[in-house]
């Protein structure tokens, strides 16, 4: 592979809402975060930090319990000789109900901190997910699939990951105050070790997280695009093996799974150095109440207890005061998650309803199209342009056209997935628009070019939920010609699908999202080339079935099969978002020569004046 | 549980024996390992050093003979503070060397797991199923490169200072290293049941995660299903479902870690008081001093922050060496085609220059042992330069004829040969040239037309990719694009149609100029008057070279030199369209029935 091509290849997908920024905003803005996560959840919050302090207060009394029992118990029964069984039990009673409350805290502050990340999660998956189903179709085509699903999976997790350790962190801070307030008791020359000491924890951690930070985010932009790679190289196995290029396309991977690998080193060096740091400081911090603490017992302005005490609580402060820092060190990818997950929840352009109730008929809708502009966000022509015609209720239109004509674009009006810019759509000479939400659903059935099933039971699929008994579903898959396939699967309609309906054929799929429509007794029925995958001879079935009934629905259906087409009252002939012509089959063969060129393809060249000329005679 | 992904999937496997098998497999790993827990031991002795000077200073400074000896005090206090300060430079550049060699060693798996999987024919055989694929090079990895970062240097220190710390205590006191190692043995017996307990925990968390996935996918890939059903009540209870259940899994998972980690504080803690209450009966006997116990109170601590560390890590573990598995079982598992260049160089052989024949061996294939087979007992001929169509209802096994032509996958019995030559003893890089196949989806990779054209023939130029195009009659197609072959096709061809993207395909096929080229439904999506225009163009270009095509509309078996039907694995009838049209059977039903679906007159009885 040349160089040219692997760098067109490999150009790295620039998405992802990095807003750029200052460097030393990160733990302001940290700070601010903290405070959103605190406000969301402040009931849980505050028995997490309750546990967490008791836990603090259970650590600070610990070291004081051990240097109390080593001044009152360890060093009179050294000194003396001998002890009482009194004394004894009281040090073992002591330990163990501080152990015992610190075992609660540790519970406590645990349980609801995972709580409180576990709902805050849980709560902005369903804030996300919510946007998602609200917000319109063409703010979906917009965002690429992939990324809209980390939006609600990966990067609401790493919002709120850093929660666990919150209260903890939160917890040790109690603890700090604790300790200095102690140590001044103590003694005020013992107390200027903690103050030197702990302010340089802070100090050391804010420097961590601002150096960190770049560096996570880079490592984790390059784990997205490995990932990229990886997707879209296996998605294109047939291709690479086909054309004998596994070797370049391993090489196009092994270059970003090597910046990977440098930019995961780059976070490992910083980290690798912050480590035996924060693991020293409270180890020099001991030695220091050794140096000063031997002086001031000495002097006795001190005993040998407080000293064991300060010492003790220095070791035991170490781990505490790392979650601070884990804390810190998380919050640059909780604020990148975040800012990934902001615009989708403030994203607006909700589709508006109106105030209308669907005019109360039965049997199929008059449709109309007035002068119907659309344009793709972007583009520089018009998908739609000034399209503008009526079906006569109970009708059946076939819209044709070359590939890329706005065919599937104009099926998506008629059932409101997207809204024209300009003109209207009109059911029963209502604009969808002046409708009410539901009502457009309500009167129109829409099968679209590429099925999609739920992971659930076939019945469901075929219901979504609403209340059609078993005989309606039965029907309903009849004339789907679904009914056999489905007899024959282990369960009937009870089988589950699978996810999208991975365990069903493209033509099953297709049979079971026509069946969807069809139990609807819609008033208009949209098919976007939905009968690719099936016999004609079902796709005829389906069609006589609807308009069989004493009142039929009204039919769009986007084809190429002349046999679909031949089914139609009436052909709409697309070319480049224009109406060209509209008229019979016949009518239109006579006299649009792209449409006989495109529905006549197959045929040599002498059968297609033949079957032109009978088709003219039978009309 | 789905079933497993590939063979190797099944075996159980022990975790030792994972890392064993890993390791083998990461020779970058293994590099510098002696100096790294040559480092990891120094790193630990800094740990103990804060015990010992306490008890130095409360036993030989404080307690001395003459009173406080502060000098004695402050010459520890300098020695320690040193021993610190050179530990904590230990610890760093062990950190460094384990990280480089860690990630280096994980992107060297990362990079031979993908490459293997691109020989994997579950890879193109169940496309549903990719997805697991794709994450076994990498959340798998990246799992276990998390981890080695956070738990697995953890891991490494706690091992060593437990050790450390438990000769300092027996060199202190045998008899109260004893006692604390009694305390510790309730735990050690639970750390199985508590494994146990998290894997089944967190295996349900798992499970509650993939159910999130599904059902925010549907709110996302079913976005058009939902809008026109107006399903949004029905669709947003189904996510709310899935979440709340992983919600409560999580929850659930949570108490078990937190009874598992308080287990470890609870036995700390009565560590702690039978070794104040057995110190102090001891020292009344004489046989430890005060500065020893308290500085066994201290290495208690030390005792037990590894112990914590290793509940705390268990979990993530299980994890990473469940992830490590997935890893290294798809570098085990055989691919089923191999290229012959690699597995048996002396073998392997280019195919003959000039045009290519085909010739089926007596060849079956079933797609898994002993199931139903796809093809069976094929025995035929194609002579070079004949340009073939193979027919026949979905599932009589067309494809499979194409893929067994390519080489995707190998006869279960009977050979394959190609210009003579056994396609099994073609080296790879001879096939990939001469023999090429459109699929019916013709995947297009994120770039502009003609970068995804030349995928085909890397260097071709701009100019002469457009020329291609011409040459298959597609320049008006090209045209409507906004920026010529230029245009970018978007994520997977998005910005496509699918007609539009198969277009593309072909060309890209047609520019590698192969000597035998198969057709796999390669033009479903395209309209009828393009398809034609684009099969007449192929047709004058194809001229000197074999061609086979797969085919489901019949315009193309009118076309070809030959047809072959395929039904039940079988090819039971061959000929040209015309003569075969004639006879009852087989070919004269799929025609008619085409015929109808496009809306044909019946061909004049004969």
């Amino acid at each position: 592979m040349s160089a040219r091509t692997l760098t067109g290849l490999s150009a790295p997908p620039s998405k992802g809402a990095t807003v750029p920024r200052r460097r030393d905003a990160v733990v302001r803005r940290g700070l601010r975060h903290i405070r959103r996560a605190v406000v969301e959840q402040p009931r849980i919050f505050v028995l997490a930090f309750l546990g967490s302090s008791l836990y603090g207060g259970m650590t600070v009394a610990s070291a004081y319990v051990i240097g109390g029992i080593t001044e009152r118990v360890l060093l009179p029964a050294f000194d003396d000789g001998a002890t009482t069984t009194a004394a004894l039990t009281l040090a073992a009673t002591a330990i163990l109900a501080v152990a015992v409350l610190k075992i609660i805290g540790i519970l406590g502050r645990r349980l609801f901190a995972g709580i409180m990340s576990y709902r805050l999660m849980a709560e902005y998956r369903r804030r996300v997910t919510g946007q998602y189903l609200r917000l319109p179709l063409s703010w979906h085509q917009r965002h690429p699939t992939g990324q809209l699903l980390s939006n609600a999976n990966s990067d609401v997790e790493a919002s709120w990951f850093f929660v666990s350790p919150l209260p903890f962190a939160c917890g040790a801070l109690v603890m700090v105050a604790i300790t200095v307030a102690a140590l001044f008791l103590t003694d005020p020359l013992l107390a200027l070790v903690g103050v030197v000491v702990f302010p340089l924890v802070f100090v050391l951690n804010a420097v961590y997280s601002q150096v960190m930070s770049p560096r996570m985010e880079r490592a984790q932009q390059l784990r997205a695009e490995v990932s990229e790679i990886a997707h879209e190289s296996f998605d294109a196995a047939l291709v690479v093996k086909t054309l004998g290029r596994e070797a370049d396309e391993t090489t196009r991977f092994a270059v970003k799974a090597d910046e990977l690998r440098d930019g995961l080193v780059a976070v490992g060096r910083v980290r690798g150095l912050f480590d035996p740091l924060m693991e020293a400081l409270p180890n020099l911090g001991t030695l220091a109440v050794l140096l000063i603490g031997a002086d001031r017992v000495a002097a006795g302005a001190a005993d040998a207890g407080d000293l064991v005490s300060v010492a003790y609580l220095f070791t035991l402060l170490a781990l505490p005061i790392r979650a601070i820092g884990w804390v810190l060190a998380d919050l640059p990818r909780a604020l990148a998650g975040f800012d990934r997950v902001t615009p989708v929840l403030e994203a607006t352009g909700e589709t508006r309803h109106g105030p209308d109730a669907a005019p109360a008929g039965t049997g199929g809708a008059a449709l109309g199209l007035a002068d119907v502009d659309f344009r793709f966000d972007g583009a520089q022509r018009p998908t739609l342009d000034g399209v503008t015609f009526d079906v006569v209720a109970g009708r059946t239109v076939a819209v044709v056209g070359p590939t890329g004509s706005g065919k599937s674009t104009l099926a998506g009006l008629l059932v409101r997935l997207v809204d024209p810019h300009s003109g209207a759509v009109l059911l029963d000479g209502i604009d969808l628009r002046s409708l009410r939400e539901g009502e457009v659903s309500g009167q129109v059935a829409f099968v679209p070019q590429s099925t999609f099933l739920f992971d659930d039971t076939v019945r469901d699929n075929v219901t979504l939920g609403a209340p059609f008994d078993d005989a309606e579903v039965g029907e309903a898959l009849r004339i789907a010609a679904a009914d056999e396939f489905v007899a024959r699967l282990p369960a009937g309609l009870d089988t589950r699908v699978g996810e999208r309906g991975a365990t069903l054929s493209g033509g099953q799929r297709q049979r079971l999202a026509l069946a969807r429509a069809v139990v609807r007794r819609p008033r208009l029925l949209v098919l976007d080339d939905a009968t690719s995958a099936v016999d004609p001879s079902v796709e005829a079935r389906i069609l006589d079935a609807l308009r069989a009934s004493d009142r039929p629905a009204t039919v769009v259906v986007v084809a190429y099969r002349q046999a679909t087409i031949a089914l139609a009252d009436e052909v709409v002939w697309l070319e480049g978002g224009r109406l060209v012509a509209r008229g019979s089959h016949a009518e239109l063969l006579a006299t649009v020569p792209g449409y006989a060129g495109l529905v006549q393809a197959y045929q040599p060249p002498e059968a297609v004046e033949r079957a032109a000329g009978s088709v003219e005679v039978g009309a | 549980m789905s079933e497993p992904l590939l063979a190797a999937d099944r075996r159980p496997e022990g975790a030792m024996a994972t890392l064993r098998r890993g390791l083998a497999m990461m020779p970058e790993f293994r590099q510098g390992l002696p100096v790294t827990f040559l480092l990891a031991l120094l790193a630990t002795a800094g740990r103990v050093v804060v015990p010992i000077a306490v008890q130095q200073t409360l036993d030989r400074g404080l307690g001395a003979p003459g009173g406080p000896d502060i000098p004695l005090v402050r010459d520890l206090v300098l020695v320690s503070a040193l021993v610190v300060v050179v530990t904590s430079f230990a610890v760093y550049r062990m950190n460094v060397r384990l990280f480089r060699t860690t990630e280096t060693a994980l992107a060297g798996l990362r990079i031979r797991a993908f490459r293997h999987v691109h020989d994997l024919s579950v890879l193109h055989q169940q496309g549903e199923r990719r997805g697991s694929l794709v994450s076994r090079v990498t959340s798998d990895v990246d799992q276990l490169s998390v981890f080695m970062q956070w738990g697995g240097v953890l891991g490494l220190v706690s091992v060593g200072q437990l050790v450390v710390a438990t000769v300092v205590m027996a060199v202190y006191s045998w008899q109260l290293t004893l006692l604390v190692i009694v305390c510790f043995v309730p735990l050690a017996i639970a750390v199985k049941y508590f494994s146990r307990r998290l894997a089944a925990v967190y295996g349900v968390v798992r499970e509650r995660v993939g159910d999130v996935l599904g059902a925010v996918a549907e709110s996302v890939v079913g976005a058009p299903t939902v809008r026109a059903y107006g399903i949004r009540g029905r669709t947003a209870a189904r996510i709310d479902t899935a979440i709340d259940r992983h919600y409560r899994a999580s929850v659930d998972a949570q108490k078990v870690t937190a009874a598992v980690y308080v287990s470890g504080e609870l036995v700390a803690a009565v560590a702690n008081a039978a070794v104040v209450v057995v110190g102090v009966l001891l020292g009344i006997a004489g046989d430890i001093s005060a500065g020893t116990l308290v500085a066994f109170l201290f290495l208690v601590t030390l005792f037990v922050a590894p112990v914590q560390t290793a509940s705390e890590v268990l979990n993530e573990a299980q994890n990473a060496v469940a992830g490590f598995r997935r890893v290294l079982d798809v570098i085990d598992t055989e691919p089923d085609v191999r290229d012959p260049a690699l597995a048996d160089p002396a073998r392997a052989r280019a195919l003959p220059p000039g045009p290519l024949d085909v010739r089926f061996e007596r060849v079956s294939f079933a797609y898994t042992a002993g199931g139903r087979a796809a093809l069976d007992d094929v025995d035929l001929t194609i002579a070079a330069c004949r340009r073939v169509a193979v027919v026949g209802e979905t599932g009589s096994g067309k494809t499979t004829f194409a893929k067994l032509v390519t080489r995707l996958m190998d006869p279960t019995a009977g050979r394959v040969l190609v210009g003579g030559v056994a396609l099994t003893d073609v080296a790879f890089s001879s096939l990939r040239e001469r023999v090429v196949m459109v699929p019916q989806d013709g995947f297009l990779f994120d770039a502009s037309v003609a970068d995804n054209v030349r995928y085909g023939r890397p260097g071709l130029t701009d100019a002469a990719v457009t020329r291609a195009f011409g040459e298959l009659g597609l320049r008006d197609w090209l045209r409507t694009l906004s920026d010529g072959v230029a245009t970018p096709v978007g994520q997977r061809g998005e910005s496509l149609s699918a007609g539009e993207r198969q277009l593309v395909a072909v060309a890209r096929a047609y520019v590698a100029d192969p000597d035998l080229l198969v057709l796999d439904e390669a033009t479903s999506a395209v309209d009828p008057a393009t398809e034609m225009r684009l099969t007449r163009a192929l047709d004058t270009l194809t001229t000197g070279r074999t061609t086979l095509t797969i085919a489901h509309r019949l315009s193309t078996a009118e076309r070809a030199d030959e047809v072959l039907v395929v039904d039940a694995g079988r090819v039971v009838q061959r000929g040209r369209h015309d003569e075969l049209v004639q006879v009852p059977g087989a070919y004269a039903r799929l025609h008619a029935s085409w015929r109808r679906s496009s809306g044909r007159q019946p061909e004049p009885a004969a």
